[in-house]
């Protein structure tokens, strides 16, 4: 269309004249792409002003960071004598290289007025060198202006080396020691004969009237150690009254089981109980799937004990291990039955639910005592006097430290203090 | 597909609280396929978990070789599958029991013994130490009262090796009352968190399932 206006009967004025507006437009619209003025003056600002370079950083020192397993090198420096207030710092860039004269690069960045910076981004046993950057820089509008710096001289080579002790915690060692030492002093003591008096325990004297509660209604005992793997103290103490109730299930002639919810509690248990019914002379009476695996899901675990209970009505029921939300469900479907309940577990959160729903509750550190108790060996008599000694300590410095702390006069509470 | 996946869930939420009646096929149902189900997502999650990402993947591309140590416990500990060599499978149980016994000790102690002692260690009547005997407020020196006296008598309890009478006696028995008020508010509060579950199960009931709550 634009070829056949110019080449029609048009006068050439016309012609001429359109072809100026059409160029005026193009070169209205090449001045108005050209940057504002104020654009131009920010351009003068990106070349810094003069005398804003600061001096550099002096002393600096890369090393190990102490007490830890070798992950992190310490990089600490001098301030600038330009870092102050209204100084020339404002921040510190630190760099990193592998080599003393290869590619260094930014690891981080510490404000004004910092003297060190923490690299936890290393490898254990490479070394590493170092140099920081006082910068000084102006920001507009989180754009940055303009920037200088100095580099400092490069440090190193520093490596992140493992440490054998962690030195903050003497504390925890000293008090460890304290407490083995009274522990392995007792356990001689009643090694050497020295009788141990051990406070009557109403849940764990309840063990042989649970069982022979049993026996006589000739139903079933169940014993349920909880949803805890073997690595969970709770779970060894509730096998380790597992034995007893087992061994005395034998003598009794009482049938009980053990459903669990992890693979290697049921081949504890299994070893368990087995050993229970040969020390009662029934190796014979001993039956494999009396120790069996329902699931490793908590709720699925509970839903499988429950069903059991309602359809089997054992007599007496053990649950003494670790439990979390299913401590509730089982117990009170154990109530509900009529059985008598024998509970304990070291978590405070399920301890009510078993207060609640069962006869008799092993309190925390009860469940742990339960194993002397009820073997009465000197061993583990010795190791429970060792432990209500160091609670005797533990009683004292409360005593004590509140009163000191109370009155200004010392603040025994920093000896118990562990650092991370 | 949604629409069916709605029905069985609704199907075995009714089903599992239909116990509430008394036990019956429809539970036992539900339970069985629960309890079922649950093993064999366990047994498929620990073998992707612990024999494939942590063993193979381990050995093969991040070239761990230290946990052969533990590839060989296992294999010991399916050694009792064996009758005449089964003790084996001893000693892979009792290298994680004494293990884990090492290495809790320390945990343990700093966290349950070191930590409280030192979080009860408070001046009775200020809020921190150097600060006047009797700057707080009466709330927080009774709380910081009862936190000593709750600490100090709740040990006493535990004490095994000493008859609990007379003085010794009345301070467990404080001690015990203590205990068993901590539990009554716990019991309290973890009992509002399951109705909480409970109106979540109820929720889907009447809002997801039957769209009578909008």
């Amino acid at each position: 269309m634009i070829v056949r206006f110019f080449a029609g009967k048009v006068s050439v004025k016309i012609k001429i004249a359109i072809i100026c507006l059409i160029a005026q437009f193009f070169l209205v619209g090449i001045a108005l792409s050209q940057p504002p003025t104020d654009s131009v003056i920010i351009d003068t600002l990106r070349t810094p002003p003069p005398d804003v370079t600061p001096v550099m950083v002096k002393s600096v020192v890369a090393k190990d960071n102490p007490n830890d397993d070798g992950r992190a090198v310490i990089i600490s420096w001098d301030l600038s004598v330009d870092d102050h207030a209204g100084g020339k710092v404002t921040s510190y860039k630190i760099y990193r290289s592998e080599k003393r004269g290869g590619i260094f690069a930014e690891i981080g960045e510490a404000p004004s007025g910092s003297d060190q910076m923490m690299d936890n981004n290393v490898t254990r046993d490479e070394e590493y060198y170092y140099k920081v950057s006082a910068i000084n820089e102006l920001k507009e509008g989180g754009k940055t202006i303009w920037q200088v710096s100095s580099e400092s001289d490069v440090v190193g080579p520093a490596k992140a080396v493992a440490q054998w002790f962690d030195t903050r915690r003497l504390n925890v060692f000293v008090g460890m020691i304290i407490l083995c030492g009274l522990i392995i002093y007792y356990i001689n003591q009643a090694k050497s004969g020295k009788k141990l008096f051990i406070r009557k325990i109403s849940g764990l004297d309840a063990v042989d009237e649970a069982v022979g509660r049993a026996t006589e209604m000739g139903k079933k005992i169940f014993f349920i150690p909880g949803i805890s793997d073997v690595d969970n103290v709770q779970t060894i103490a509730g096998l380790t009254i597992l034995g007893r109730v087992a061994q005395l299930a034998a003598e009794y002639e009482t049938w009980i089981e053990v459903p669990v919810s992890r693979s290697l509690v049921m081949v504890t248990a299994k070893e368990i109980v087995k050993e229970a019914y040969s020390k009662a002379g029934r190796p014979d009476a001993f039956h494999e799937d009396q120790v069996h695996y329902l699931t490793d899901d908590q709720f699925g675990y509970a839903a499988g004990i429950d069903g059991m209970f309602v359809r089997e009505k054992p007599a007496t029921v053990f649950l003494l291990g670790n439990f979390y939300a299913e401590s509730l469900i089982l117990s009170e479907t154990g109530n509900s039955i009529g059985a008598i309940q024998i509970a304990g577990t070291g978590q405070p959160s399920q301890l009510p639910f078993f207060v609640a729903a069962c006869d008799y509750t092993l309190i925390g550190e009860e469940l742990f005592a339960a194993s002397a108790y009820l073997s009465r060996e000197p061993k583990l008599l010795g190791s429970l006097k060792g432990q209500d000694i160091g609670k005797a300590i533990i009683l004292a410095a409360i005593l004590v430290g509140s009163l000191l702390e109370t009155f200004n006069i010392f603040q025994l509470s920093k000896f118990f203090r562990v650092l991370e | 597909m949604q629409i069916f996946g709605l029905w069985v869930a609704a199907f075995f939420t009714l089903g599992i609280i239909s116990f509430l009646y008394k036990d019956n096929p429809w539970y036992k149902v539900c339970e069985s396929i629960f309890v079922g189900i649950s093993a064999g997502y366990w047994f498929v999650t620990l073998f992707w978990d612990n024999i494939y990402s942590l063993f193979y993947l381990g050995v093969a591309e991040r070239g761990n070789y230290s946990l052969y140590v533990g590839a060989v416990l296992g294999l010991m500990m399916l050694l009792r599958l064996i009758p005449q060599i089964g003790w084996i499978s001893r000693w892979p149980l009792a290298f994680v029991v004494g293990a884990t016994a090492g290495l809790y000790i320390i945990n343990y102690f700093a966290s349950n013994i070191m930590v409280q002692v030192e979080n009860t260690l408070t001046p009775l009547f200020a809020d921190a130490f150097n600060q006047p005997t009797f700057s707080a407020s009466v709330y927080n020196s009774i709380g910081n009262i009862v936190v000593a006296v709750g600490t100090f008598t709740g040990l006493v309890y535990f004490f095994f090796s000493k008859e609990h009478k007379g003085f010794m006696g009345g301070m467990a028995k404080i001690g015990i009352w203590t205990i068993m008020i901590t539990f009554g508010a716990s019991f309290g509060y973890t009992v509002m968190s399951r109705m909480s579950l409970l109106i979540g199960r109820m929720d889907f009931i009447f809002g997801d399932w039957l769209q009578l709550i909008k």
